[in-house]
């Protein structure tokens, strides 16, 4: 674990203190702490709430889910967002606090899925949020949710924040 | 009573109210009626003598292509009798009193068929749409509607994978 984050104090084996860089210890502090926001909108948020049950334990990467925006880190949208709901999840988005990802789970959350013809619903809910990740199925099950939230936590391992924005 | 002195005593009752009267292939009674005479026919069904149709089962319209059909289904526990009660509307502005006096629970119904059909209740205490947003244009279930390219600037352009 420490080597793999860069986390091994070199000059002494025998750790008393561990020398890092800021960025990796702040990742890794956010990495296994994604709060996730309810947004279940359709029958993928049966599998949601199973993914967040004691079979699925999404607890044990540090995920729980928060029943307000204000205090979430991640939204994942389960389900098919109509246009009348779509102003309503632009504004729960813009309501968490930064920074802040979104998985888009199911196919109806992706492209519209089984009811991409239809007049009234989104065909993506990518047309009015920033997605991060994809999540196929339909819906998928709760080990695919799980692998959707560890490629979200690499890919919050990854990020450099305190990097001056040109 | 059974169902041929049912479709008499209904054929008695509802005499210049009713246009035809038939059983349907799962053997319902279907009653077609003039529109105008709705309240007064449901309100008969309701509460005539030895009817009590006094169940509500549904309510829905329909695109005829020449015109709008509004369709109710009653159902009476006494008779054990299920009937179908259909009124025809014209294509242009099409209009029928609203039952709430009858039976309250079409309110929600009849809303629906508000939004999905642009069916006007006269009478209704709360016709708004339903299940769209309230500023949406057309009405989805009518043949001609055309489908909206975009939505509040969301593009909304059909592309089928599915032909």
């Amino acid at each position: 674990m420490l080597e793999r984050f860069n986390m091994v104090n070199r000059l002494d084996p025998d750790p008393a203190f561990i020398l890092t860089r800021l960025d990796t210890a702040l990742n890794l502090a956010r990495a296994n702490s994604v709060w996730y926001l309810l947004m279940g909108l359709a029958c993928c948020a049966i599998e949601l709430m199973q993914t967040g049950g004691p079979r699925g334990d999404l607890d044990r990467f540090g995920s729980l889910f928060r029943a307000t925006p204000r205090q979430s880190d991640l939204m994942i949208v389960a389900g098919t967002v109509t246009h009348k709901m779509a102003p309503r999840l632009r504004r729960l988005y813009d309501q968490m606090a930064e920074p802040k990802y979104v998985i888009a789970m199911g196919s109806c959350a992706n492209c519209g899925g089984l009811f991409n013809l239809s007049y009234s619903v989104v065909k993506g809910v990518d047309k009015i949020l920033p997605v991060d990740v994809y999540l196929p199925g339909c819906p998928p099950r709760p080990e695919a949710l799980t692998e959707a939230l560890i490629k979200l936590q690499e890919k919050i391992k990854k990020e450099k924040y305190l990097l001056k924005k040109d | 009573m059974d169902r041929r002195e049912l479709i008499a005593r209904l054929n008695e009752i509802l005499k210049e109210a009713l246009i035809n009267i038939s059983e349907m292939p799962n053997n319902d009674i279907l009653i077609e009626i003039n529109k105008d005479e709705i309240t007064s026919v449901m309100k008969t069904l309701k509460e005539g003598p030895s009817l009590k149709f006094d169940s509500l089962l549904n309510h829905l319209g329909a695109d005829c292509k020449e015109g709008f059909a509004v369709i109710y289904n009653l159902y009476s526990f006494t008779l054990n009798q299920k009937i179908t009660v259909k009124a025809y509307l014209g294509r242009e502005a099409p209009e029928i009193a609203s039952i709430e006096s009858v039976f309250r629970g079409i309110n929600w119904f009849e809303r629906e068929t508000f939004d999905m059909l642009g069916i006007r209740f006269t009478g209704h205490s709360n016709l708004k749409r339903l299940l769209l947003p309230p500023d949406w244009e057309g009405h989805p279930l009518r043949k001609d509607y055309v489908y909206p390219d975009e939505y509040h600037g969301i593009d909304n352009k059909r592309r089928s994978n599915f032909r």
